[in-house]
């Protein structure tokens, strides 16, 4: 049971963090139908900007550390905004007219380019960062297996949930989230109405890439080594959570991220570490072939 | 807008259509047509399928970018507008032109009244300042937000909504989906209101109550009010002024007496239309 505990707590870390990646799946797809495929490298690229506010703020000599944590958030969630809205305006808005597939394969472009990209500029040797947040508490103790709950943790679930509830109430209640929703459904009739539509989607990718970047910035601080590949892979799994949500559905990107972390986290635990990815994808799978439309994703019933 | 201004301010021209052409490679979809619109009037455009009416509008509304010609809309209080240079949505947000569709187009997956909101959103987001206030429920915002679901609910009574306000607009039936896009369009206060074919697929009631429904409009409003439309009770009905278009050209242009007795357009049009199923 304690151990049942542990692994609970372990992957509901690993969901939030899937899950904020796989909102900017899903709202990018929402909006323009399309999957951002460079999307995980925002996230990398998030990682590597935390890491090197993080040594700027080492080098002057701060040490207090909410105020760390608080720079690092607001200085990665700033920069990898605009490495967001950049991407959009280089590789996706001068092909909005062209077929999906163009969009698609310049998605891929732009993956391989970012990653390369943060290589070059950055080395491709794994950065180490010395725990920030250490600590912990442990709940309780049963047959000699003490279940702890690192601060760290504490600080992942409790930002994650803030974020995820601040997000749902930009999209449901304010002007700018009707607006995108108005776009999500009918781009032509948004701009009819006077919605600058253009505008609408580099929102979207801006709001994406700064929800991928804290959790880049998680990442970094939980496990405490970034390298310019992390995106790959981090990325794969979000789109996985988008799409076992049901893609296009911002509450299922939340859902679907949890699910994908505790799955992991429980196969780890209790089958095999080496083929966690494995459990992963085996999901994807089952889920396009069973339940194309995700958990949450509606079916689009045409009227006749 | 009072009263008196709005009497003062018919009959003045508010878009005036010079020379347009619209070729599609080989295909001339519009041939030099020139027209004026009116303040506090409704024109009609009207003419066989085929004859060019919704690629006027799509001009208007800045889909397409016209080969020839000036769109010069007379915009009573922000000066003129060449509609031809504008971007689409700023031709909604700065020229002030509404539009409804043939086929309908609102935004199915919001609620009836959330349709009304997004149409409103320009003064909204202004209010909001870029939904910062709208996140932290400032009274600025709030206030905006008040008067833009008051506006919403007037044109919800005047289009006999109000009890599906919550519905998602998808789920509407036919003729109240038809009314909403109306009151959407009237909702982002409109100098000008492109309609396209809203009698299409009404019953005889329905589109009785669109007669009045469009009137009001015009006469309430001061506005002017283009119209696109197949049912000739609808078009002789209310038109203060007819142009139609026949392969892209425009074959008659004047008030509804005039036009019904003109023998161009009944070789044209109303002869062969006599009999036969307008509704399609």
């Amino acid at each position: 049971m304690a151990y049942f505990i542990q692994q609970l707590i372990n992957g509901l870390t690993l969901g939030a963090i899937y899950g904020l990646i796989a909102i900017g799946y899903t709202m990018v797809y929402g909006i323009i139908g399309m999957i951002n495929f460079a999307h995980g490298e925002i996230y990398m690229i998030g990682a590597f900007i935390s890491v090197i506010t993080f040594l700027v703020l080492q080098a002057a000599g701060i040490g207090f550390v909410p105020l760390i944590l608080v720079v690092m958030l607001i200085a990665s969630m700033l920069f990898t905004a605009v490495y967001g809205w950049s991407v959009e305006r280089v590789a996706y808005r001068p092909l909005r007219r062209a077929p999906r597939l163009a969009a698609l394969i310049s998605a891929i472009g732009m993956s391989i380019a970012l990653q390369n990209y943060v290589q070059l500029t950055q080395g491709a040797r794994v950065k180490a960062l010395a725990p920030i947040i250490s600590g912990g508490v442990t709940l309780f103790e049963q047959d000699g297996f003490a279940v702890r709950l690192s601060f760290l943790q504490i600080f992942i679930i409790i930002l994650t949930m803030a974020l995820m509830a601040g997000f749902s109430y930009l999209i449901d209640r304010t002007p700018l989230g009707r607006q995108q929703r108005a776009c999500e459904q009918d781009r032509t009739m948004a701009s009819l109405v006077g919605v600058n539509v253009d505008r609408t989607i580099s929102t979207t990718f801006v709001m994406g890439a700064a929800l991928a970047a804290v959790a880049g910035m998680m990442v970094t601080l939980y496990y405490g080594v970034v390298d310019f590949f992390i995106g790959f892979l981090a990325g794969v799994k979000a789109f996985t959570a988008a799409v076992l949500g049901g893609i296009g559905s911002l509450p299922g990107a939340m859902l679907g991220g949890l699910l994908i972390g505790l799955i992991e986290a429980f196969w780890s635990a209790y089958f095999s570490i080496e083929y966690k990815d494995v459990a992963a994808f085996s999901i994807l799978v089952l889920v396009l072939i069973f339940r194309p439309t995700g958990l949450l994703g509606k079916p689009e019933i045409e009227k006749v | 807008m009072t009263a008196a201004q709005t009497i003062a301010a018919q009959g003045e021209a508010l878009l005036e259509v010079e020379h347009l052409t619209m070729r599609f490679g080989g295909l001339t979809a519009i041939d030099d047509l020139s027209f004026t619109a009116r303040r506090g009037e409704i024109t009609s455009i009207i003419g066989p399928n085929g004859a060019g009416k919704t690629t006027v509008f799509n001009c208007l509304t800045g889909f397409y970018k016209p080969t020839v010609g000036r769109l010069k809309l007379s915009h009573p209080t922000k000066g003129e507008h060449y509609l031809e240079r504008m971007e689409g949505f700023r031709i909604a947000q700065v020229a002030d032109i509404g539009r409804t569709f043939q086929n309908i187009r609102l935004f199915p997956k919001m609620t009836v009244l959330e349709n009304l909101i997004v149409a409103q959103h320009n003064a909204l987001m202004r209010a909001s300042m870029f939904a910062v206030a709208g996140l932290l429920g400032l009274s600025r915002y709030r206030n905006a937000e008040k008067a833009a679901v008051e506006k919403a609910c007037h044109w919800l009574e005047k289009v006999n909504l109000v009890e599906r306000a919550d519905w998602e607009a998808g789920n509407l039936p036919y003729g109240d989906q038809r009314r909403l896009e109306i009151a959407r369009a009237m909702c982002i206060d409109p100098v000008l209101l492109c309609l396209d074919e809203p009698a299409a697929g009404l019953n005889p009631r329905e589109s009785l109550e669109l007669n009045t429904l469009l009137k009001a409009i015009r006469d309430e409003q001061g506005i002017g009010v283009l119209l696109i439309e197949h049912d000739m009770s609808v078009v002789m009905g209310i038109s203060d002024h007819i142009v139609v278009l026949d392969h892209g050209r425009k074959i008659s242009d004047g008030d509804p007496a005039f036009v019904r007795n003109d023998p161009t357009v009944i070789k044209a049009y109303l002869g062969e239309e006599e009999g036969e199923d307008d509704h399609a």
